[in-house]
């Protein structure tokens, strides 16, 4: 196999993985101290971007504000112990900022695919759409299989 | 839940509980043949056990470590050691314990027993294979029986399941494995009724041998062979063996002893008999309708049936599978005494006396004519003496194997290596070796004058000549292997300066060595106690061998190219140094040329890919970090420097003359007794094996973690970050 088949083949498996699961863990920053939180996410399908939303009075749009540097956590474990061996977890690092602007309609569209039933959230004049611009992807599987996958 | 149920009473709603074998021989008890007393310990209690100590977790993450793709045949060894050593170091739960026993003690109180596999579906018409799974034969006493029962267990994950578990539909979640305890009948006449011969579907086989069946099953014996007439029982030929032993039960278990001379002319079977095995055989096959294979013994003129399947033949099995091989490899501990005396008092000295005596030719005498003769001589030399590698060498390395398992079984350590300090006396030409390196290094360590004239290439001193000499003429050069280029060649002097700049570990073998064969020992008494000296004394010779016999292969090697580079110096292309060394590695004696393939540095446009951490198989408890230095050829080891972690596809003995100077050895090849995971063992270096790709992923420079302990290793700092596609 050679690299472009390898990269294709991660590439692959980051998408089903994205696909099959509707939660991931966000962790962000904030008064010192690391703060983790589930959001109901989406991705682009270039794997560039991850997207969740949240509203901004929580504790996470603000740790954001200050430091858009974030990791996102996304698995399919499922909780048997065949989890040791098969479930597949992926962190993606990068930088979250808020979706706006012309862009935002297809983020939005995007979105929704994944989430109807999250419309009326999204729409809410509080909540606020946000894209994570991803520079790696950490790729655990076999429990301690790890590789890294960076975006140029 | 049902852990136990006597043979009379398995109907066939038990028959996935109770197992293909349990369940035949059922069969025939209820037809009213004679088959010994016997209980089956059920599939439930394999689940119990697995489920309630954890173990059937554990089970699968050992073997989704890697792809099984990635796997080799010598990995699947050290997995199976691994979870047979679990399976011997996990109590069974009380409640099962309790029932088991009650059950065992029952039928069995003062009896000896066998103690044999009986996997669901294994003993249907479409996945029989014999042998794959462990019987043990003349067991006594409730917690041996119970401990032989657990080792049955874990033989659902022998290295021979392991490698058919695509056939036998193996799966770590589901699959279980039921027990039969069966009366041992000491039999004086044993053997195998075959009702279709699987060359000729109009005949059947009969095979006789004197003793327990088990000396036939398992190989060590020969047995006496009928053919017959599968409709009317007509002997059509027999094929007499050479009857010397036979195998008898003994305190320590099974003994082979030598057969008394008026049964040596004389067949175990006379022409009365073969009809009532005959008739057996027949019978088997009315009540299950398909041609058996049945176990028989026969005592004091009595048959009694040990287990009946029907005939199959491995499944799979295409040209280019070499798994059949492979299990070929394994040897009993007769034909492991036998091979061991060939090698030592024949082969060895045979070897070296070969190659001795192509070292006494001046090539240079010699026509242009004769110069090429003597090429095709010696090339023919080195394929003969590969042949003998193969057929006698590498089996012989099996000796180490079973040793360890003997060991695990007895001493239950926590690390199922633990038997390898046993191994290790220092007998390996490869450490004497490196000891005069190191030995040299020594002379140089603060002589700074000498270090400073060896740096420059100024290598007169009189008395490091001399060793210098000494070391070339018992081990020639490091890299080139030809005497004649030594002096060109300052791979000796790199080593030794190397060496010298750092400080001496010094390894204390001795001691522990003395302290764990003394635990071991106390295991046994009697009769056992001089069986496990003698399976100690072949594991070591075994152990020494595994590695002797590539450096002296590798002294025959240099034989060859000498001759070959006389020819390219003749011609006006000699080659030097690196270049030389290369040749070297074009000579090769290993089957194992099948590198993982290589990540070429096409890559997509948008993204890069590093591996940070990769599972493989520990092979050298420890945990190190440092700069890896890559190894893809015999030169490269020329620019390797002290503290640096050796990465390699694959290494041989005569190219293990640089780990005393590495942090850590890491191998692309899997296995525990591979040259690279001896070697470091030897120098308590921590060690992983069967990192796919290792010399592609990892490069020289990368600064890499080598966990022994867990089999990892983790690329932490790689040289240009993430390398750009």
């Amino acid at each position: 196999m050679n690299k472009i088949e390898k990269i294709s083949e991660l590439r692959q498996i980051l998408s089903n993985l994205f696909a099959g699961q509707k939660l991931a863990v966000l962790s962000s920053f904030g008064n010192e101290q690391p703060y983790a939180s589930l959001v109901a996410f989406a991705f682009t399908e270039d794997l560039e971007h991850l997207l969740f939303a949240t509203t901004r009075s929580t504790r996470k749009f603000a740790n954001l504000s200050s430091e858009s540097k974030v990791a996102l956590l996304i698995d399919n474990r499922s909780n048997t112990d065949k989890d040791f061996s098969y479930a597949v977890a992926a962190t993606a690092l990068g930088r979250a900022e808020e979706v706006s602007g012309t862009e935002r309609a297809s983020y939005v569209h995007i979105y929704l695919t994944k989430h109807p039933h999250l419309r009326e959230f999204l729409s809410s004049p509080s909540c606020a759409l946000m894209k994570i611009n991803v520079q790696k992807y950490y790729v655990v599987n076999r429990f301690q299989n790890v590789e890294e996958l960076h975006i140029q | 839940m049902n852990f136990t149920i006597p043979l009379i009473q398995i109907g066939e709603g038990e028959k996935q509980l109770v197992g293909g074998k349990a369940y035949a021989l059922a069969v025939l008890t209820k037809k009213e043949m004679n088959v010994p007393a016997a209980i089956a310990v059920t599939t439930d209690a394999y689940d119990a056990y697995v489920a309630q100590t954890g173990l059937r977790t554990k089970i699968m993450m050992e073997l989704n470590r890697k792809t099984y793709d990635d796997i080799r045949w010598e990995e699947l060894w050290d997995t199976s050691l691994r979870i047979r050593n679990m399976f011997l170091n996990t109590p069974l739960p009380k409640e099962l314990k309790d029932t088991i026993e009650e059950s065992v003690e029952a039928y069995f109180t003062g009896k000896s027993v066998v103690v044999r596999s009986s996997a669901p579906g294994e003993d249907t018409s479409e996945t029989s294979f014999a042998g794959l799974h462990a019987s043990y034969v003349n067991v006594s006493g409730t917690d041996s029986i119970l401990q032989h029962m657990k080792l049955v267990w874990a033989s659902l994950w022998s290295d021979a399941s392991l490698l058919y578990r695509t056939e036998l539909g193996l799966d770590e979640s589901r699959s279980s494995m039921a027990v039969v305890v069966q009366e041992i009948i000491s039999g004086d006449v044993s053997g195998i009724g075959f009702g279709q011969n699987p060359n000729d579907p109009a005949q059947c086989v009969i095979e006789a041998v004197y003793g327990l069946n088990q000396g036939l099953v398992d190989g060590t014996l020969e047995p006496d062979r009928w053919i017959l007439d599968r409709a009317k029982g007509d002997i059509i030929s027999h094929t007499p063996a050479v009857r010397s032993h036979r195998l008898e039960i003994s305190e320590a278990g099974t003994l082979l002893a030598s057969l008394p001379l008026q049964l040596q002319s004389r067949p175990p079977l006379t022409q009365e008999r073969i009809q009532n095995v005959y008739g057996l055989v027949m019978k088997a096959e009315d009540i299950f309708g398909l041609p058996q294979d049945v176990e028989w013994t026969m005592k004091d003129g009595i048959i009694h049936v040990l287990q009946s399947r029907p005939i199959t033949t491995l499944a799979g099995e295409k040209k280019d599978d070499k798994r059949g091989w492979y299990l070929s490899l394994k040897r009993s501990f007769e034909n492991l005494k036998t091979m061991r005396q060939r090698i030592e008092d024949e082969l060895i000295p045979a070897l070296k006396k070969e190659t001795e005596g192509l070292s006494k030719t001046d090539l240079s005498l010699l026509s242009d004519k004769e110069i090429e003769d003597e090429v095709a001589r010696r090339r023919e030399i080195f394929e003969k003496w590969k042949k003998i590698y193969w057929d006698y060498f590498i089996p012989f390395a099996h000796g180490m194997r079973l040793f360890g398992t003997v060991y695990n079984d007895t001493v239950h350590p926590e690390d199922p290596y633990e038997f390898l300090s046993l191994l290790s006396t220092g007998d390996m030409v490869s450490l004497q070796r490196n000891d005069i390196l190191q030995a040299m290094a020594s002379h140089v360590r603060g002589n700074d004058s000498l270090m400073h004239d060896l740096k420059e290439g100024n290598f007169s001193n009189p008395s490091f000549r001399s060793m210098l000499e000494q070391f070339i003429s018992s081990h020639g050069d490091l890299l080139c292997r030809s005497r004649h280029c030594a002096e060109e060649t300052p791979s000796i002097v790199h080593m030794v300066l190397e060496m010298a700049s750092m400080s001496v570990k010094a390894i204390s073998r001795k001691e522990e060595l003395h302290e764990r064969e003394e635990i071991f020992l106390a295991q046994f008494q009697g009769q056992k106690k001089e069986d496990a000296k003698a399976m100690l004394d072949i594991g070591r010779a075994s152990y020494s061998m595994r590695d002797n016999d590539n450096i002296y292969m590798g002294r025959l090697k240099a034989r060859v190219l000498e001759a070959e580079e006389e020819v390219s110096r003749r011609s006006g292309t000699a080659e030097r140094g690196p270049a030389s060394a290369r040749r070297f590695d074009s000579l090769s004696i290993g089957a194992d040329r099948s590198q993982s393939p290589a990540l070429s540095d096409d890559a997509d446009p948008g993204f890069g890919l590093q591996a940070r951490q990769i599972t493989g198989q520990p092979a050298g408890p420890g945990i190190a970090t440092g700069t890896a230095r890559v190894i893809r050829a015999a030169a490269d080891l020329m620019h390797f420097r002290k503290g640096e972690v050796l990465v390699c596809d694959s290494i041989d003995p005569n190219m293990t003359f640089v780990v005393p100077l590495a942090s850590a050895v890491v191998e692309r090849r899997g296995g525990m007794l591979i040259h690279g995971a001896i070697i470091a063992r030897e120098y308590g270096l921590p060690c992983v094996t069967g990192i796919s790709g290792a010399a592609e992923v990892i490069h020289t420079g990368d600064r890499v973690t080598v966990d022994g302990y867990l089999g990892i290793v983790i690329i932490e700092n790689v040289t240009n970050a993430i390398r750009e596609c």
